[in-house]
């Protein structure tokens, strides 16, 4: 009963937060720095781990491809899996994850610390809502920088599939015959599949991890728990909506 | 001294940057009481403040001082009582709206992210109050007025206690607020930056009726520049008066707060309760 509690008052707060940072949205052009400022930490800093997982996802994708494969004599069409798994899921899906550990992990903790020393009240008597200042740059850079984040994920595993097809013996397939099968069997639309589904992620990470730093009350050990909270909840609620978005996608 | 005997004379406040004139604030506290959880921090408080009026609270420490200015700040909502400031809820957006109130917290609370300086600007920056260079006027005569303008590029954390506490009171005066509440501004400082900082709390009201409550231990800002004087103890309001009648109180409790006397013969710490000795 305590645990329904708490997740329908976090479903709550996070809606009410929404709201309020939503309501602010014309203030965005003025706050052109902040933007600016979270988009490079959210997308530019997280450039490279986004490159080097998706590299590795796409290597892997094409070794089981190939392994798979081989019993039907298809490996002809290793580029269309790994084109499609990356696309449609895998791409949103890791760099969903990647943005939960590395920028939500850091938002909680920044909110969680200004909230916890004051400075979230010294805004409020200010009459500067943080909603609008701290929640909604982030909310808009979160959403400019993950179509972004996707194509680079998608582009690297594709080419680190690429490179496993042609140089791994047992798999053993040209490049040409790779991304001929990729580009026939990977449409536009799956593309624009996967980059919503990243939207939805990214967005409700940021949500979640604002929300949860903004809520933090207590001492400085609290801060640790909040990150710790937010995280798992980003993580959750990605696999969860994976299957919702997904569905509603097909 | 005059300053006890003055009443709060004028109607306005006057905008100490820009001169612009606008009603002085007052606020009111009725029966209120503020529980967290099962702790009584606050209990059945009631006392006004009038408009450009030197409101100070005393007390030792953990007697609830701090609560009583979140509420009036708008940042706590009470259990039970009201509160209000020029008529309206301060936990309200409205009266954010339309009341300029600072807050000058304990702990200083600058924002760690930015500097100094930027800690001042950003108030009349997101209020769109002037240009960038009567912003950077405002701060830098803020920062000179509390012998801080050395440190407008540093960080928050590249500041000693006292020099955070004075980037605080500035920020709050570049803010040109109505009410000005102080939680301790002087409890870091010293003498000298201490008696500075009473003339200012004079002069804001003196100048430019700016209304303003003080928390303090310092006697001689609360005996010298304040209107009147309220002892909170354990969460209840149990004097209130001018300076000249907390003076001349008996009242054993305010007595010995006001002027503790050093016994080593019996020393305090020896008559807590102990379980032998209840
Ligand atoms: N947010 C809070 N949650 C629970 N207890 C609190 C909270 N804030 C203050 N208190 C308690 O209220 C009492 C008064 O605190 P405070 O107003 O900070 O005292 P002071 O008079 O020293 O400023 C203390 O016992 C403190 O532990
Ligand atoms: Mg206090």
């Amino acid at each position: 009963m305590k645990q329904i509690n708490a997740v329908l008052e976090g479903a709550g707060s996070m809606v009410m937060l929404l709201l309020r940072a939503g309501s602010y949205a014309g203030s965005l052009p003025r706050q052109w720095a902040r933007f600016v400022e979270q988009c490079y930490l959210i997308g530019y800093t997280t450039l490279p781990i986004v490159t080097i997982l998706s590299f590795f996802i796409g290597t892997v994708l094409a070794l089981e491809a190939g392994y798979s494969m081989e019993g039907f004599g298809a490996k002809e069409f290793i580029g269309s899996l790994v084109g499609l798994s990356m696309a449609r899921e895998l791409g949103p899906m890791m760099t969903s994850v990647l943005l939960a550990g590395r920028v939500g992990s850091a938002i909680t903790a920044e909110l969680a610390s200004m909230k916890v020393y004051h400075e979230v009240d010294a805004l409020t008597t200010m009459n500067i809502p943080p909603a609008k200042i701290l929640v909604l740059p982030r909310l808009a850079a979160v959403l400019v920088m993950m179509p972004v984040l996707i194509v680079f994920a998608n582009i690297v595993g594709w080419f680190g599939g690429s490179v496993v097809a042609r140089y791994v013996s047992s798999v053993g397939i040209s490049s040409e015959s790779y991304f001929a099968a990729l580009r026939h069997y990977t449409k536009f639309k799956d593309v624009m599949n996967g980059m919503a589904k990243a939207e939805v992620f990214g967005f409700v990470v940021v949500l979640v991890c604002c929300n949860i730093g903004l809520n933090t009350r207590g001492g400085p050990r609290e801060i640790g728990a909040a990150v710790t909270r937010a995280v798992v909840t980003s993580l959750i609620l990605i696999l969860i909506l994976d299957y919702f978005v997904t569905k509603l996608l097909m | 001294m005059s300053a006890e005997t003055t009443e709060a004379n004028c109607s306005k406040t006057r905008n100490p940057f820009t001169g612009v004139e606008a009603d002085a604030v007052s606020v009111r506290v009725d029966g209120l009481s503020k529980k967290f959880g099962d702790l009584a921090v606050l209990r059945n408080i009631s006392f006004d403040v009038k408009p450009g009026e030197i409101f100070v609270i005393m007390g030792p420490s953990g007697s609830g001082k701090s609560v009583l200015l979140r509420h009036i700040a708008g940042l706590e909502a009470p259990t039970s009582g009201t509160v209000a400031v020029d008529g309206l809820d301060p936990t309200l957006e409205e009266t954010r709206d339309r009341v300029r109130l600072a807050l000058v917290f304990q702990e200083g609370a600058l924002f760690n992210s930015l500097s100094v300086y930027d800690n001042l600007a950003l108030y009349p920056r997101e209020h769109r109050s002037g240009n960038e260079m009567a912003i950077s006027e405002r701060v830098m005569h803020a920062l000179k007025i509390l012998s801080v303008e050395k440190s407008a590029n540093q960080f928050p954390s590249e500041l000693s206690g006292g020099m955070k506490k004075r980037v605080s009171i500035a920020r709050a005066l570049v803010m040109e607020p109505q009410l000005l509440l102080y939680d301790e501004p002087t409890s870091e400082l010293d003498p000298v930056m201490g008696a500075t900082i009473s003339e200012i709390i004079a002069t804001l009201k003196n100048e430019y009726s700016v209304t303003s409550i003080v928390v303090t231990h310092d006697r001689d800002l609360a005996l010298t520049i304040s209107n009147r004087v309220g002892i909170l103890m354990a969460g209840k309001l149990i004097s209130l008066g001018t300076p000249g009648e907390l003076r001349k109180s008996q009242e054993p409790r305010i007595v010995d707060f006001l002027n503790p006397k050093i016994d080593i013969e019996h020393p305090r710490f020896k008559q807590l309760e102990t379980p032998e000795n209840p």
